[in-house]
């Protein structure tokens, strides 16, 4: 419960830096707070308590995805500072908005009923709409705002009739009567209809196949930093959510349900890649493969009783790979109008350690050992064979093999072809972040216990 | 002292050629695995002495995975032939100027640390990431220290990578299923479970892909001869010397004794398959004009004659594939040294354009012909007692194959004594060509004596690996 407050107060006191005319101390003041933050959530890690009703549940699972939420806000921070350097007058905007933007993802993983899950919801989804159009010049930003505050406000409203659909059918928004109401077998056809709803608002917000079709336009056009936003943090934020809402609401309709969420991941991961082949457009292409992920992550929904832990490394692993790799995306085309693959021929030569990073998160994202890419994989494939999904595990060994090809199209550019321009300085925040989040990565990969013993 | 001190040995050799610099790597390379080879020496020696060596620590709980290594004699005889052969393999390599040194020959410690941890490791889980890691190093080595057209090399690299990687990719979803049905990974867990006869045959298969890539056994086998002649020859000679001989080493410790029913089921089909590989490896090498190219089917003749060997499911047939491994491994890395110095003088590779090399230096062709000799299993060569093994256990199985598997002998000594009359005697070559320097020689004499030796005498190798092959013969049957 603190976390949220505490999140609250430091998105207001950036604000208020602005007035007092504190800009520059912005960046430094909340990556102090979050530092902060963080260690404050993780202190409350053993403790299961439930606020204001019902409303906010704080317990093993809030606490871990919330410490990560907090984590990736952090890096995200600290890659803002050279980010915005050409537009000092909107850092507080900017600053202020990702941190209310992990408020609502926090409010989103540990609500305990469903008003509390739209108004998470909401705050995450609008601050992002902000921040995906906020280069008002360029058109491709406009339009990628526009997309997707229509798309997004669209998914929106049908989670909220699905909200309202098993509100009719159980009376209450609280969590735990709606866990009762899925259990029992006098429940309304309403309840049914409204999951189904929810479910493909959810589906819409981590952008599985066939609900898909903004997330490459909108990554392309935000500007990368906001791609980066979306990628890692929005993304895992939504598959968790919709993890711990299965978990609530899916008690009668296992078979049926988990069919579809087959079939849906499946087309995820084959679409996904099949995508991914041919984008000339890394960001283009790191969205393809999101979806694809998107996939894999839509696996741990079908042993939902075992996959906690499993489905808290994938995330975990997969935006860190995720951070580390946009480090080195915003450090090569910082001045450059588009992301093209070409940018990063020859990195190799120019950089050696920033190519390395780059390496290595594809490698880590395309599931290859020792990075934490690949014991994320193995965990949750583990798990669906448990469950019995034999075609699912093949379909991803599939998608595994596929894959490779066009995160290594990146790796053989950077160390194959000669470079196009000159050598420019590294800016130490990317530096920084990059070489952490690909150490955190490497470091889950070797002790991959003290993730997966955590939940 | 147990067995992990000489993938630490390999693994710190890898750092500390890193940060060496590249003036000095190729030294600091050579010398720790040089310390490496003297490591597992002394695990030998313990070994021998009846001291258990492995290595077990708890890595994950959940689920379920150890760290474990098993030093019995067949994997203490691979861990050798990766600790020989690589600082050998260095050692060839001094006459070439790499850029970026450090990073090349870090790769390639890094390379032999991964395919040593593939030999010992009992776990499957952990067997499979050292599996895995040695990819890596290698699609490097090829891709950038390679030669020939940089966009064709790519492709073949990219071929091999997603070949090797979809293979593996197979036999680790077997691994996950019979961590189903095990609770484990370890070895010993594996062996002991029970499979329906449907299941052991998809795990089989699901095992043999991996495996049929690496070897690589027919059909299976396209990337081959377009890597080994794009790579470095060091690339090359780490891929036919060691890496090939993980797949092979895995059918016997890994496929074979989880799958046995299928693997008796199958024999006919795959002993068919692998013998089909020696006669086409055979007649296409018959028809290469590219050294390497050639080279490389020579070897896919007779990798193919050594799974031919694995499946029999004898334990000569057993026995002589390991024998034939090691000899293989020798010749293979002499050979490719060979052509590497030709390369060195001539620059070309195109068997035509060399010839007349007898005269100007006789000791490079005398050794030269020692080890075409011992690739075509003349007696007194390790190879042919590798090699008699091998044939004796076809012929046990079923006559027919023992006399077309036999005709690699035939076929390899026409495509072989060819080659080497073509491209070293005739009148004398135009070109100047120097005689081997001191640090070649020293490769040439290491590997030639070896094989010599072994050849006469190939006891203390036969005795270390029986035993344990015998052990896994107690699961197979």
């Amino acid at each position: 419960m603190s976390t949220i407050i505490a999140i609250a107060v430091l998105g207001v006191v950036c604000l208020l830096a602005e007035i007092f005319n504190l800009r520059k101390a912005i960046i430094p003041i909340t990556v102090a707070g979050l530092l902060a933050i963080l260690g404050m959530t993780v202190t409350e890690f053993n403790t299961t308590e439930s606020y204001y009703n019902n409303m906010i549940v704080v317990n093993r699972f809030t606490v871990a995805f919330s410490s990560l939420f907090i984590l990736l806000t952090l890096f995200l921070v600290t890659l803002s500072h050279h980010f915005y350097k050409n537009r000092p007058s909107k850092v507080s905007d900017f600053i202020a908005i990702k941190i209310f933007l992990l408020l609502g993802a926090v409010a989103m993983v540990s609500f305990g009923n469903l008003a509390m899950f739209f108004l998470g919801l909401e705050i995450l989804s609008i601050s992002l709409y902000i921040l995906a159009g906020s280069k008002p010049l360029s058109l491709k930003s406009n339009e990628a705002g526009m997309k997707y505050f229509l798309m997004g406000s669209f998914a929106s409203g049908v989670i909220l009739f699905g909200i309202a659909l098993i509100y009719g059918a159980v009376a209450s928004f609280d969590m735990n009567m709606i866990y009762e109401a899925s259990n029992s077998a006098a429940t309304g056809d309403w309840f049914y209809i409204g999951v189904c709803m929810i479910t493909v608002g959810m589906l819409f917000k981590i952008a599985a196949v066939p609900f898909h079709f903004w997330a490459p336009d909108v990554y392309e056009g935000a500007p990368a930093l906001t791609t980066a936003t979306m990628s890692t943090l929005a993304k895992v934020v939504a598959m968790a959510t919709f993890f711990k809402l299965n978990m609530a609401m899916n008690g009668n309709m296992n078979f049926a349900y988990e069919t579809v969420i087959v079939i849906i991941s499946i087309f995820s991961m084959t679409v996904g890649n099949i995508m991914a082949l041919r984008q000339n457009n890394i960001k283009r292409m790191l969205a393809f493969s999101g979806i694809s992920h998107a996939g894999f992550m839509l696996m741990a929904l079908l042993n939902l009783s075992n996959t906690t832990g499993s489905l808290f490394y994938y995330v975990t692993a997969y935006t860190l790979a995720g951070i580390a790799a946009f480090a080195v995306i915003l450090y090569v085309c910082n001045d450059k109008d588009d992301e093209s693959i070409t940018f990063f021929n020859g990195l190799g030569k120019n950089n050696p350690v920033m190519a390395a990073v780059l390496s290595a998160s594809l490698l880590s994202m395309a599931g290859i050992p020792i990075f934490s890419g690949f014991f994320a994989k193995f965990f949750i494939l583990n798990q669906t064979l448990q469950a019995g999904y034999l075609i699912l595990v093949i379909a991803g060994i599939i998608n595994s093999i596929i894959s490779v090809y066009y995160y290594f199209k990146v790796i053989s550019a950077m160390y194959t072809k000669e470079p196009n321009e000159a050598k420019k300085p590294v800016p130490f925040e990317y530096y920084v972040v990059a070489v952490l989040a690909i150490g955190l990565n490497i470091a889950i990969g070797l002790f991959p216990s003290c993730l997966m013993d955590l939940l | 002292m147990d067995v992990t001190i000489v993938l630490l040995i390999l693994l710190l050799g890898a750092v500390v050629t890193y940060f060496s610099g590249n003036k000095a790597a190729s030294k600091v390379a050579l010398l720790f695995s040089a310390v490496a080879f003297g490591a597992s020496l002394m695990i030998l020696n313990q070994y021998n002495q009846g001291i258990d060596c492995g290595f077990s620590a708890v890595w994950m709980t959940n689920p379920n995975i150890l760290f474990s290594l098993k030093a019995d004699g067949l994997a203490l005889a691979m861990v050798l032939l990766t600790t020989v052969l690589t600082p050998l393999i260095i050692l060839s390599s001094f006459g070439n100027n790499f850029n970026n040194a450090k990073n090349f020959y870090a790769l390639v410690m890094f390379m032999a640390f991964a395919m040593t941890g593939t030999f010992l490791a009992s776990d499957g889980f952990l067997y499979y990431i050292f599996w895995e890691l040695s990819l890596i190093p290698i699609y490097f080595i090829a891709l950038l220290w390679g030669n020939g057209d940089a966009a064709e090399r790519k492709k073949a690299v990219i071929k091999f990578f997603i070949y090797t990687f979809a293979g593996s990719l197979f036999m680790l979803v077997g691994f996950i299923y019979l961590y189903q049905k095990a609770g484990s990974f370890q070895l010993d867990k594996l062996y002991a479970l029970e499979l329906s006869a449907t299941e052991e045959f998809w795990i089989f298969l699901a095992f043999f892909f991996a495996y049929a890539i690496k070897i690589p056994i027919i059909p299976f086998h396209t990337w081959q001869a377009n890597v080994y002649q794009k790579a470095p020859t060091v690339g090359t000679m780490l891929l036919s010397g060691i890496m090939l001989k993980m797949g092979l080493y895995s059918v016997i410790r890994w496929q074979l004794p989880i799958a046995p029913n299928a693997a008796q089921e199958l024999l006919y089909t795959i002993v068919g398959l692998s013998i089909a590989g020696v006669i086409y490896g055979s007649i296409v090498a018959l028809k290469q004009r590219d050294l390497k190219k050639l080279l490389a089917y020579s070897s896919l003749a007779h990798v193919g004659l050594i799974a031919a060997g694995c499946y029999t499911l004898t334990l000569d047939g057993l026995r002589g594939a390991v024998l034939q491994m090691i000899a293989h491994g020798f010749v293979i890395v002499g050979l490719f040294f060979a052509a590497e110095i030709i390369y060195r003088r001539f620059e070309t590779r195109t068997i035509a354009d060399m010839g007349g090399i007898r005269s100007q230096s006789p000791k490079f062709t005398s050794m030269f012909m020692i080890l075409v000799l011992a690739s075509v299993a003349l007696p007194g060569t390790f190879n042919f007692v590798g090699e008699f093994t091998v044939l004796y256990s076809l012929f046990q199985t079923n006559l027919a194959f023992a006399i077309v598997g036999g005709t690699t002998i035939i076929l390899g000594a026409f495509y072989m004594l060819r080659m080497f009359q073509q491209a070293m005697l005739g009148e004398t070559n135009a070109k100047p060509f120097a005689d081997v320097s001191f640090n070649e020689g020293i490769v040439f004499v290491l590997i030639i004596g070896f094989l010599l030796f072994f050849g006469l005498y190939p006891k203390p190798i036969i005795d270390l690996i029986t035993p344990s092959i015998q052990d896994i013969l107690v699961h197979i049957k």
